[in-house]
């Protein structure tokens, strides 16, 4: 077995040295009681060269975005990847180290996670970032929980374009009594409603910008409304990209930001792993989740880096810590980073106008198309149009001409008949003019 | 800047101190669209982020990553922790385009190989553990507790005894177990470890009572010894209308070995990145899968994977009939699909014999340890471990040096410390996990410096207080981090934080 360095040889010594004169002498105690050796119904061990073989095989059956014109998005992005990130997160140092528990041999991964803490900070125009969460989705339920504890309110109001995975985990996670939630699903954000609904039991309110469809909204006047009745306003962010273009949610007096960071540094990688991130004012610092590092100086006074602010978390504060999260997105984290360096403020802006230029390209080229509405008024990197027929139907026969055409919105929202005709469509940096004429074309055909 | 290099250790500045607005390692195409449709919160600001050329990035990173130790580099012996090594097949298979380039939400006719992938590795981990259900979508061995738990909890509402909200936890559990109970809302109770570090089963009979909900278990737990009466407690357990949650961290003592399904166990978690060989990445990400028993299959988080003739499909929606009894979701989409390809990958090379063998070398490569080092270091429990060996700091008593001077000295070794001062039931405790990917010779050699140290605190505290010294930073001053927080880089390096 090629990754078992013992031979034969060593483990008879081994056993020797203990005492014993078998293996299961070791496992004795539980063979009193339990099974052991049980008979597994399983192949045995293969060769490198069978298991590629095997994997490829099922990696082949896959349609994906560099074998397809590819439009989706709702959560989840195609975005070019520079060669460098891959190459420096698979240096053994970053791949196949631990959580940085003894500082003196982690420097590496703590100064570029408080670079990342840094260079979250300033996208999202907050104070201050902690090291990572698993996603955008479970960064927003922590909003939320966190939300909870800052304001000890249980009420909890989500926009109504909010995306609706993430709205599932909010209620599951954050432990949200029907009652105490307000959520209703449909197209446009309801910002009025939104106001009406907070009271002296709100504890946030989640809002997400650009929403699912698409849309981006000023979020100004809530905060400052949200923040008069003593809640707090959560903003989502599925698509880190916007932010080059889109005022900052701390500009617009946001409490909690959780974005997914997948757009940076991350293959789609079909849901997972990704990197959430999570910022916040310095005041509700003690209240983060997770791992957090800081700056500090060694016996000789020179400066490095630790994991600080460890009497939130779970190995210290065991029941009363602010979450359970132990391992988070570290690797995914450093491809965010990395990426994010190598772009620097003028490439991240240009990429995101890249990305917004090739969604309006594609907006004017769909509108050709009879019958063919847009409902945003407006939009980063994808939007949302109504077609004459249902949008799964659209969908699945635009996948049978190699066009992954977008997300019909019903395939989410499942109970809303309105919206059966929609489907959510992105476009970004990665989109060619060959790309949008083969949508044009396929639209065409299956509207015909 | 002045130049403060030694050899191989060079010294990196800040990204900050060095990065330019002007700079890029990007070549992009120059936008050239008119009027934008961002609308009324479009803003052309400034946004402070620093770039590098290329070169540069690589040069930046390349030489932090100089300033961490690795498994890939030596031994790695983090109990509880199971770092082993990271076959790079793995890596090559994880990055096929037919799995990282899938879009989670695209049409399942497109991404028929990822579903069947997903099916595959299920009833792998289902053979493996004798469970009936398992569900692939926790993000991390804290989320796969936390999707156990929630199952429970949404087990014990179906039956209308929303009054149970006790959960029963040992000393010894990982700081996940409460955390995840008492964010639930669930009253945490703590059970004491007896004198041979196992649960003590009449504290715990004690606290059985009406309000009782589930105890959560781990086992092996975290002094490395197999709970030898869990055939007993689940039963007790069971009796008294309650669910055995098993924390599966240590797993990599079983697999193959000894199946979960076969100790009354409800629902476990599987860390893909520890038993499984998916890398560690500096903390993540990670994947945790969860099996379930009868009792709580019906109650998975969205979304459910089912086969209908030769086609694979999601369940999706929380209100569709199929998972009507679903305890809701747990995240975004359907999971780390980048580890599941990893860790199938490790499950195939190593095959059903394979896998024995690890769960084997690992407890093999552990009581070695500990039999050629109970003569120096004063292991905590007598009689056989399992995949990892507990001592206290009765070896240290009377020398000044303290546990975490020992392990900061084993740094200077040229080796990772083990887990110090965990589990809690312990005073000083080293917890040291060598896993089955280890040589016989790497042991040898790490046996060999522990003897060495060990005898060397008999000469007097000062070599173990100064340690580590050959390191590119020494032992740091934790306390004022987290007095003065400085948790970003600010402009003319303005203090940070309250």
């Amino acid at each position: 077995m090629r990754y078992l360095p013992l031979t034969k040889n060593d483990r008879e010594e081994m056993l020797s040295t203990i005492g014993v004169n078998n293996i299961d002498e070791l496992f004795s105690n539980i063979a009193e009681k339990a099974n052991i050796n049980p008979k597994i119904n399983l192949p045995n061990h293969k060769t490198e060269m069978e298991v590629e073989k095997h994997l490829s095989l099922l990696s082949d059956k896959n349609l994906h975005a560099d074998n397809s014109s590819f439009f989706i998005g709702g959560g989840s992005y195609k975005h070019h990847i520079p060669a460098s990130v891959d190459h420096i997160i698979q240096r053994s140092e970053f791949l196949t180290s631990y959580t940085p528990y003894q500082p003196e041999i982690s420097q590496g991964t703590l100064q570029y996670l408080y670079e990342f803490q840094t260079q979250v900070s300033l996208l999202t125009g907050m104070d201050i970032s902690n090291a990572s969460m698993y996603d955008g989705s479970t960064a927003t339920a922590e909003a939320v929980s966190m939300a909870k504890r800052i304001t000890k309110r249980n009420g909890v109001i989500l926009s109504n374009t909010i995306h609706p995975h993430y709205a599932d985990v909010i209620k599951t996670v954050s432990g949200i009594k029907d009652n105490e939630l307000v959520y209703n699903r449909k197209f446009s954000i309801d910002i009025d409603h939104l106001f009406n609904e907070v009271n002296d039991n709100t504890a946030c309110v989640v809002v997400q910008n650009p929403d699912f469809f698409g849309s981006c909204y000023d979020l100004s006047s809530l905060a400052e409304f949200v923040q008069s009745k003593g809640a707090l306003l959560i903003v989502v962010v599925t698509e880190v990209l916007s932010l080059g273009m889109l005022k900052s949610p701390g500009a617009m007096g946001a409490d909690i930001v959780a974005c997914e960071g997948q757009s940076l540094g991350n293959p789609m990688n079909f849901g997972g792993p990704y990197v959430g991130l999570l910022s916040t004012k310095n005041k509700y610092l003690r209240q983060i989740p997770g791992r957090i590092v800081g700056e500090s100086e060694d016996v000789d006074g020179k400066k490095g880096f630790v994991l600080t602010l460890s009497a939130r978390e779970q190995h210290i504060r065991r029941e009363k810590a602010t979450s359970n999260i132990c391992t988070n997105s570290g690797l995914c984290s450093l491809a965010f980073t990395i990426h994010l360096t190598l772009l620097g403020e003028k490439g991240f802006k240009n990429l995101s106008r890249l990305n917004h230029e090739s969604a309006l390209n594609l907006k004017e080229k769909i509108l050709k198309i009879p019958e063919v509405k847009l409902l945003n008024k407006s939009f980063f990197n994808e939007f949302t149009i109504e077609l004459p027929i249902k949008g799964e139907i659209f969908i699945n026969r635009m996948a049978e001409k190699r066009v992954l055409a977008g997300i019909p919105v019903s395939r989410l929202i499942n109970n809303n008949k309105e919206l059966d005709n929609c489907i959510v469509v992105a476009s970004t940096e990665t989109n060619t003019d060959d790309d949008m004429n083969s949508f044009i074309e396929a639209a065409k055909e299956v509207l015909r | 800047m002045k130049n403060s290099n030694k050899g191989l250790n060079h010294d990196e500045p800040i990204l900050f101190d060095i990065g330019g607005m002007d700079k890029s390692g990007v070549d992009l195409n120059e936008p050239t669209f008119k009027e934008n449709f961002i609308g009324e919160c479009f803003e052309d600001r400034e946004i402070g982020l620093p770039g590098l050329s290329e070169p540069e990035s690589i040069r930046h990173y390349v030489r932090l990553s100089r300033k961490n130790y690795s498994i890939d580099a030596g031994l790695y012996p983090l109990g509880s922790c199971t770092m082993k090594h990271n076959p790079r097949l793995n890596e090559k298979l994880a990055r096929l385009k037919g799995f990282s380039e899938v879009h989670p939400l695209q049409p399942l006719s497109t991404c028929q190989g990822a579903l069947e992938l997903i099916d595959e590795i299920s009833v792998w981990l289902k053979e493996l553990t004798g469970m009936k259900a398992v569900t692939m979508t926790p993000k991390a061995g804290a989320q796969g507790e936390l999707c156990g738990m929630l199952a429970i909890k949404k087990a014990i509402e179906s039956r209308n005894e929303c009054h149970r909200t006790k959960v029963l936890v040992p000393d010894s559990a990982h700081g996940t177990n409460p955390a995840t109970a008492a964010f639930l809302g669930f009253d945490v109770v703590t059970i004491k470890s007896d004198k041979n570090g196992r649960l003590n089963f009449d504290d715990f009979k004690q606290n059985v009572d009406k309000k009782f909900a589930a105890a959560m278990i781990t086992n092996p737990n975290t002094c490395g010894l197999f709970e030898d009466d869990i055939i007993e407690i689940s039963n007790y357990i069971h009796d008294a209308g309650g669910y055995l949650y098993c924390d599966g961290a240590n797993f990599n003592a079983l697999v193959g070995k000894v199946r979960p399904g076969d100790l009354g166990i409800d629902a476990m978690h599987i860390n893909l990145h520890k038993t499984f060989s998916t890398p560690h990445g500096g903390g993540g990400p990670g994947s945790g899968p969860v099996v379930f028993s009868d009792l709580l299959k019906d109650f998975c988080p969205a979304p459910l994977l089912k086969k209908d003739e030769e086609y694979y499909y999601l369940v999706e929606n929380l209100n569709d009939k199929d998972i009507d009894k679903s305890f809701g979701r747990l995240c975004v989409f359907h999971g780390q699909m980048g580890m599941f390809v990893r860790a199938l990958s490790y499950m195939m090379s190593h095959g059903s014999d394979g896998l024995r063998q690890v769960s084997e070398d690992a407890v093999l490569n552990a009581n070695y340890i500990k039999s050629s080092l109970e003569d120096v270091l004063t292991p905590a429990y007598e009689g056989y471990c399992m995949h990892e060996v507990l001592f206290n700091d009765d070896f240290l008593s009377g020398t000044g040096v303290e546990t975490i001077d020992f392990a900061k000295a084993l740094i200077d070794k040229g080796y990772h410390p083990m887990t110090i001062y965990f589990p809690l039931v312990v005073h000083g405790a080293l917890l040291v996990e060598p896993t089955e990917t280890e040589s016989k010779n790497s042991i040898d050699q790490f046996i060999e410096t522990i003897r060495e140290l060990a005898s060397k605190t008999q000469d007097g505290e000062e070599f173990f207080k100064k340690a580590p010294i050959y390191t590119p930073i020494r032992r740091l001053d934790e306390t004022k981090a987290a007095r003065n927080p400085v948790l970003r880089w600010q402009k003319n390096d303005v203090i940070a934080a309250e």
